[in-house]
């Protein structure tokens, strides 16, 4: 037993030769998170307060899809989606379409908390989030030169791609990844436990570069790309489509309350039996304090710590990792 | 064992007080609906198929909560949406926010089989819908005087309710609709009573297929997203079997109740009636919600906790059933 943390900063094919100058920046901001959600953990914060901080810290950081920095729709404008659960009472709250909110991760909480439903999206999302007072800004303050470039590079070679990496026929059933040295970037999520077995989960994304207008990934899908109950809390990220079709967040709980597969052997099943290689990573912790983060893609942007003192921060599988 | 089966549902949750000449149109829209499955089955359709052509039926009829008659929106407009899934390979399609589409269960279909992705949402949906020529219709004609009226006593309802996270526990006055105590959403079940449609289907090959549309609930934020188009809550369907939920939406949302139906088979090896039962019992925690489903071994089941559900099931093997209250 004990707290324990989980963030990412998204998972797929984040080639080996990912220059410096791209990496470092991002492994900075992930240990700085990672200490920001610890130090949250440790001043007794709920687990629901400590990933929605440190999911708006992601958003906020440029090198990450979500907030500033998302990637970019086919029209060049930013449709953000996010979605907070928490294990205990299984409340959750989502949003999509969010062009002027600064941190969706937030209105997804005003959501839960202050509306009769659970999720909101497009104009009805702004207008809640006008009502409600929450900080707007311009839609080009989420827009960065990379995900302009993007964008252009992913209509050239006419493909909507998790960033990096070369076209993904939706029904392939084993697709091969290809790496082609393009930009890294995925969603962020973070999941928490403290000392009680409290869980929470939380995953905001701008989505599919070139994605078509309108379109929603599994982030704010209940189930699919956030879930937390009183056995674990789950983010996922990866492609949406593939992982909205094998529910991935809950089918971890599910493995372990119906088949009694433990945290790790549960979220190592999922992503290599349920998902197709390539499409996912995962991050979970489990009411006693177990953390994991299994993914099938070459590389996934993480962070973890656990109160024995326990932590890592990675972009590829370990024994990969150059460090 | 085997052979092909089909379920509808119009929604779990019903007004006690239903008037019987309403009740007979249910049940038989109901039964109109299953025989046009049939037949379909029977012309060896794919369970796909069936799905969607059985709940296009449903939306175009303005009897329940789905395209025509759909609830209105606070603001007295319509915003429908719709998921449907194919068991084989799990392939899915979902629509939110839908305003001008006569029938959103196809443009479902259309985003599963013509896009790259499996949902979209609002103006993006109604542009891809555009391009791809399906019908479109002024928002005027999903209204319906019927539900015109229930906006009505929903605002009246509502505004007696500082927060509505209370329960109302007295009927209200100046409605007369509202001598019903009880209660969907936490307000009357006279106004809030779903009627959700949906259909699930395993045809003879034993593919399994399931397919859901709404108009959401009635008095709705503008924007609000409900279960019906979230694959593993309203809408899911594997090899093993073909689920469709209706009721409160955020229950089903919170259950991820379709889904449960199918990991519970597939990972307790529950069969398809003892799974209904589980979820239903052990998993709506306060909820009120009810759903249909098919196996791929030809079996169907329907389970509800609320005040009944209109549903209707066939079997190839002759066993037909439409009802609208408890099981027996």
């Amino acid at each position: 037993m004990g707290w324990a943390i989980a963030l990412h900063g998204g998972a797929g094919d984040i080639p080996l030769s990912l220059p410096l100058e791209r990496r470092e920046p991002r492994e900075a901001a992930l240990r700085y998170c990672l200490e920001i959600g610890v130090s949250a953990l440790k001043a007794n914060r709920s687990p629901l307060d400590v990933v929605e901080l440190v999911v708006c810290e992601l958003e906020n950081n440029p090198h990450f899809n979500a907030g500033r920095g998302s990637v970019l729709t086919n029209k060049g404008t930013v449709e953000m989606e996010a979605c907070i659960m928490d294990g205990n009472t299984k409340n959750c709250g989502a949003v999509s379409g969010v062009s002027t909110v600064a941190n969706a991760i937030s209105l997804a909480r005003l959501v839960m908390e202050k509306t009769p439903h659970i999720y909101l999206a497009f104009d009805g999302a702004e207008a809640f989030a006008r009502e409600q007072g929450v900080k707007m800004v311009d839609e080009n303050h989420f827009i960065t030169p990379e995900n302009i470039e993007r964008l252009k590079q992913a209509k050239e070679a006419n493909r909507v791609q998790i960033d990096y990496t070369q076209p993904i026929q939706k029904d392939s059933p084993d697709e091969t990844v290809l790496a082609n040295g393009d930009s890294q970037l995925g969603t962020v999520g973070c999941v928490a436990v403290d000392s009680e077995g409290n869980l929470a989960a939380a995953t905001s994304t701008g989505g599919l570069v070139n994605k078509m207008v309108g379109r929603i990934g599994d982030t704010p899908i209940i189930g699919s790309g956030t879930y937390a109950n009183n056995l674990c809390a789950v983010s996922a990220t990866g492609k949406g489509e593939a992982i909205i079709r094998a529910t991935a967040a809950r089918d971890v709980a599910a493995l372990m309350e119906y088949k009694g597969l433990s945290l790790e052997e549960a979220a190592a099943y999922v992503v290599e039996k349920c998902v197709p290689k390539g499409n996912v990573g995962i991050i979970a912790v489990s009411a006693t304090g177990e953390v994991t983060m299994p993914f099938n893609t070459t590389g996934m942007f993480r962070a973890c710590a656990t109160e024995d003192g326990s932590s890592e921060v990675g972009i590829w599988p370990l024994f990969v990792q150059k460090l | 064992m085997g052979g092909w089966a089909i379920a509808v549902h119009g929604g779990a949750g019903v007004d006690p007080n239903l008037p019987t000449q309403r009740q007979e149109e249910a049940k038989q829209l109901l039964t109109r609906c299953l025989h046009l499955g049939i037949s379909a089955l029977r012309s060896s359709l794919p369970a796909i198929d069936v799905v969607e052509l059985v709940v296009r039926e449903l939306e175009t009829d303005p009897l329940f909560n789905s395209g025509r008659g759909s609830a209105l929106t606070e603001n007295g407009t319509v915003e429908m949406e719709a998921s449907i899934m194919d068991g084989p390979k799990r392939r899915c399609g979902a629509v939110s926010g839908i305003t001008t589409v006569k029938n959103p269960i196809s443009l479902a279909r259309l985003v599963m089989d013509k896009s790259p992705h499996s949902y979209l949402a609002f103006s993006g949906a109604e542009a891809f819908a555009r391009k791809q020529g399906v019908e479109l219709v002024d928002n005027e004609y999903f209204v319906t005087e019927d539900n015109k009226g229930m906006l009505k006593l929903a605002k009246e309802a509502n505004s007696i309710v500082f927060d509505y996270r209370i329960p109302i526990l007295d009927t209200c006055s100046g409605a007369g609709a509202l001598d019903s105590p009880l209660q969907m959403n936490g307000l009357p079940i006279s106004i809030y009573a779903p009627e959700t449609v949906g259909c699930v289907v395993v045809d003879s090959e034993g593919r399994c297929a399931a397919a859901t549309s709404t108009g959401g609930l009635m008095n709705k934020m503008m924007g609000r997203i409900g279960d019906s188009p979230l694959i593993g809550a309203g809408t899911y369907a594997c090899d093993l079997c073909g689920v469709s939920c209706t009721g409160e939406g955020e229950a089903i949302i919170r259950a991820t109740l379709a889904r449960e139906v199918a990991a519970v088979m597939e990972y307790k090896g529950l069969n398809l009636q003892d799974a209904v039962d589980f979820v239903v019992k052990e998993r709506l925690d306060e909820g009120q919600a009810g759903l249909i489903a098919v196996s791929k071994n030809g079996e169907v089941a329907c389970g509800f906790n609320s005040n009944g559900m209109f549903r209707g099931m066939a079997t190839e093997d002759g066993y037909m059933e439409v009802g609208i209250w408890d099981q027996n």
